[in-house]
């Protein structure tokens, strides 16, 4: 392999998900205004471009175009790092996402494990952002999403852990391509687990919890905290943090996809590619979106009850008997 | 053990019952007026600002005895009469409303007693200073009797 | 309030949540005393939008008095025009047709009813919840409608009138009511599903913040906050006023005493008053809506008079003290969010922070009454 196209396919790859995530978070907002208007009965943006898909980009023009101040008591240094590092981590993780069977750009075989790596430093930027703002508010908030995160770790790995057991790889294409049609997925019980619709939905709700969507929105808790570890963020700054908070929603939902609903396969095995994995994964999008806009904000003591007592112990079983049937042929 | 699970059970009912509700609602007719497009018809007795009524003629009908002034809890309104010579009756010269006081109470339309003031089905006021809202109701009057 | 508290772990900050917070819904302060996210202390501090309505009172005639108190609790603006018009005529001892009487009684229901819509709105907003709001603003903008056309405003009514109303209802009035209490009877059960039911909604609110019949009676709280802590007082029924008397409807009232049976009290307020509104529609008599002999400016005779009205909130109460001239002498308005505050200090103490929202939430507080 010579230097020279390694260099150029860095560069394509760097270009193509840098655009990815803008125009995904673009999508979102679009979407999720629009889901949000209908549930509630109105239309939602409507008049900048046909049926106001256009928005995003005056909202984003309009965040560019501010200034982004830093108060004068805050850590400098940590208050403009956090969006950054945000921004940064939710963009690796797309590195090892495959959304063809050869559009990835790195197919490396601990794909999972890296994801959650990254994923889980997230949550330090949402902390030195909150810490670094001076802000009481920023501060407990950020308090709050440290133990909402470390809370839902823990159920979602286990969850993983299981997944890595009946696939035996972490490579995420490899996951894919086992899962060649409907009858196939993982999401069903007669492909390896008997309990895997359970612990689809445990890494759901997870991935909720994890990306810091409603009703596990602690942190940003807008009626308690004025708008949490980004209240003193204006222009881009607060941006970062909105581009950042669409890409881990869409890696949230891209992985429940690849775990368990065939990614970029079709559920009829003919013409496999990218567009049943956005097909896949922006559904699970909009199920988040439609879950946001139902339900009232949970406490932290609700949400730690809730995965301590049900998910953590559901997840536990689920891998045990995961496990046993591994080891025991059918009919377990 | 089994209120535990019956407990899941019930939470994650509930659950599903509401976002069915949402998704019903979601497919259905939005219920919003379009506002700039469209507008709300107005109600008969919309309380917009007061104006001078106008009758048949094109005339105020107002007799500059300032009961208005008087009963108006805000002190907003201001007129001036002049009775020209020879003539028995005063006849009005100014009638300014300083609208930005105005608490649209109607109590100067229901004490007159000639009925000259009308509400203005107006509601579309926007302006760059507090002058704007300082409204010259004889000016508006004679603009609308042309 | 001492200035110092009692703290438990000695690292307890200050966190003044107002007067410009989302959940506060208006210029109020609350300053916390928080130890991690417990509440060590909480203290009310108020004033921000103080306007002095009681001294307005004592220096404008009575009727130019009347659109003032359309802004003390702008959401039931109507309780308040007819605790003010119930006390004048009580004290100038003008009668007033009976016609008059159900359209008031009608009309301060519905609005009532909007109060409460709105506050439920409102209220799951504070929980995190928007899109009930949207929901309860539909149902809320059809009765603005509805008052629209009788009142001529949409939140600031100014409609009573002393010895009468400002005008009668039209012949659409009738039926858009009842069809509004066909739509409501339709809408109440999918709220209780959508918000009433759910089990994160349940979380939040069951057995939080408990508020003791004693505390109630210590603070003088009223309305829903005192029914939901099992004291059944109600104005309407304990000293009736206007034709209350000739309705039947219950008071609802739950013994618990936490943000859920606040919460409930509402949602079954609703029901009894379309109740009302349903019966009002029936009996509403012909007749002129303007008592035949009222004076031009009005001169109570002297002396001192006292009336309370249940609004949304509580009851409202109003003394009125007259020298015989034409302005009022001390007019004084007992508002039932100042009341039902007061208990938020001693009521919020070693709450969580999200559940002192939910709790300040099920007070119902409308600031401007508060600081009048």
């Amino acid at each position: 392999m010579s230097l020279f196209p390694e260099i150029i396919r860095i560069m394509a790859y760097v270009v193509g998900v840098l655009a990815f995530v803008g125009l995904n978070a673009a999508f979102l907002v679009w979407l999720e205004r629009k889901v949000a208007g209908h549930i509630q009965r109105r239309i939602g943006p409507k008049e900048v471009g046909p049926f106001g898909v256009l928005q995003p980009v005056a909202d984003g023009i309009k965040l560019i175009s501010k200034q982004l101040v830093v108060p004068a008591q805050a850590d400098s240094l940590l208050f403009r790092l956090s969006p950054v590092l945000t921004m940064t981590l939710a963009v690796t993780v797309f590195v090892v996402l495959p959304f063809g069977p050869s559009l990835v750009a790195r197919d490396i075989n601990i794909g999972l494990l890296l994801i959650f790596a990254f994923l889980s430093i997230n949550v330090l930027a949402l902390f030195i952002g909150g810490w670094g703002s001076n802000n009481k508010y920023a501060v407990v908030s950020a308090i709050r999403a440290v133990s909402q995160n470390v809370a839902y770790e823990v159920p979602m790995l286990i969850i993983v852990i299981t997944m890595v057991m009946i696939t035996s790889s972490m490579n995420l294409n490899v996951i894919v391509s086992q899962q060649g049609n409907l009858l196939q997925w993982h999401i069903f019980p007669w492909n390896g687990s008997i309990l895997s619709p359970l612990a689809f939905l445990i890494f759901f709700v997870c991935t909720l919890a994890e990306t810091n969507r409603a009703p596990f929105d602690l942190g940003e808790a807008e009626s308690e905290l004025v708008a949490g570890f980004h209240t003193e963020y204006s222009g881009m700054g607060f941006g970062l943090f909105f581009l950042g908070e669409y890409a881990s929603v869409f890696v949230g939902c891209a992985l429940a996809s690849i775990l368990f609903l065939g990614g970029w396969q079709c559920p009829l095995g003919i013409m496999p590619g990218v567009h049943w994995m956005l097909i896949k994964t922006y559904l699970l999008v909009f199920v988040v979106i439609w879950v946001r806009w139902t339900f009232p904000r949970t406490t932290l003591y609700g949400l730690l009850n809730l995965s301590w007592k049900v998910l953590v112990p559901f997840s536990l079983v689920i891998l045990l008997v995961t496990a046993a049937q591994l080891k025991m042929p059918w009919p377990f | 053990m089994s209120g535990y699970f019956k407990e899941i059970y019930d939470g994650g009912k509930s659950l599903l019952v509401g976002m069915g509700i949402t998704f019903r609602y979601m497919v259905q007719p939005v219920v919003t007026l379009q506002y700039p497009h469209e507008t709300v018809p107005m109600t008969p007795r919309f309380r917009g600002h007061i104006d001078l009524a106008c009758d048949q003629a094109g005339n105020h009908k107002c007799i500059v005895c300032g009961t208005c002034q008087r009963n108006c809890p805000s002190g907003c309104i201001s007129l001036k009469g002049e009775k020209p010579e020879g003539a028995k009756k005063k006849l009005l010269i100014a009638y300014q409303l300083d609208f930005t006081k105005c608490s649209l109470c109607g109590t100067c339309v229901e004490s007159c007693p000639t009925d000259a003031l009308i509400f203005s089905k107006n509601y579309n006021l926007a302006g760059l200073s507090g002058q704007e809202f300082i409204l010259d109701l004889l000016k508006r009057q004679e603009e609308r009797s042309k | 309030m001492s200035d110092l508290a009692v703290d438990p772990s000695c690292e307890t900050f200050v966190l003044n949540m107002g007067p410009q917070h989302p959940a506060t819904h208006g210029a109020l302060r609350i300053k916390l005393v928080l130890d991690g996210e417990y509440i060590v202390e909480a203290e009310p501090v108020l004033g921000y939008i103080h306007r002095m309505h009681e001294k307005m009172g004592e220096n404008r005639s009575y009727l130019a008095f009347m659109p003032n108190t359309g802004r003390l609790d702008y959401l039931s603006a109507l309780s308040y025009n007819h605790g003010y018009v119930s006390v004048v005529e009580r004290a100038a001892g003008i009668a007033i047709p009976e016609r008059a009487e159900y359209l008031r009684v009608i009309t301060v229901e519905l609005n009532r009813i909007s109060s409460h819509l709105l506050w439920l709105g409102a209220f799951v907003l504070d929980l995190g919840g928007f899109t009930p709001l949207l929901y309860t603003m539909d149902d809320r903008e059809q009765l603005l409608d509805l008052l629209e056309s009788v009142t001529g405003s949409r939140l600031t009514y100014c409609y009573f009138r002393f010895g009468g109303l400002y005008n009668d209802v039209d012949d659409n009035f009738g039926p858009g009511a009842r069809a509004f209490i066909k739509r409501m009877r339709r809408r109440l059960p999918m709220y209780h599903k959508l918000i009433s039911k759910n089990v994160i909604f349940r979380q939040r609110l069951e057995g939080i913040a408990p508020v003791s019949a004693e505390m109630c009676r210590k603070y003088g709280a009223t309305g829903p906050v005192a029914r939901g802590s099992g004291i059944a007082y109600d104005v309407r029924k304990h000293e009736p006023y206007s034709v209350y008397p000739e309705f039947n409807f219950d008071i609802p009232v739950y013994e618990q005493g936490d943000s859920m049976a606040r919460y409930l009290i509402r949602m079954d307020e609703i029901e009894q008053s379309l109740r009302i509104v349903e019966q009002g529609l029936d009996k509403l008599p012909p007749g002129p809506i303007m008592a035949v002999k009222v004076p031009k400016i009005i001169k109570p005779p002297k002396g001192d008079y006292y009336m309370a009205v249940e609004a949304a909130r509580g009851s409202f109460g109003i003394r009125l003290v007259s020298d015989g001239s034409a302005t009022p002498y001390r007019l004084k308005l007992r508002s039932p969010c100042l009341s039902n505050l007061s208990l938020f200090g001693e009521a919020a103490r070693g709450l969580l922070l999200p559940d002192a929202v939910a709790f300040f939430g099920s007070l119902d507080l409308v600031i401007p009454d508060i600081d009048r």
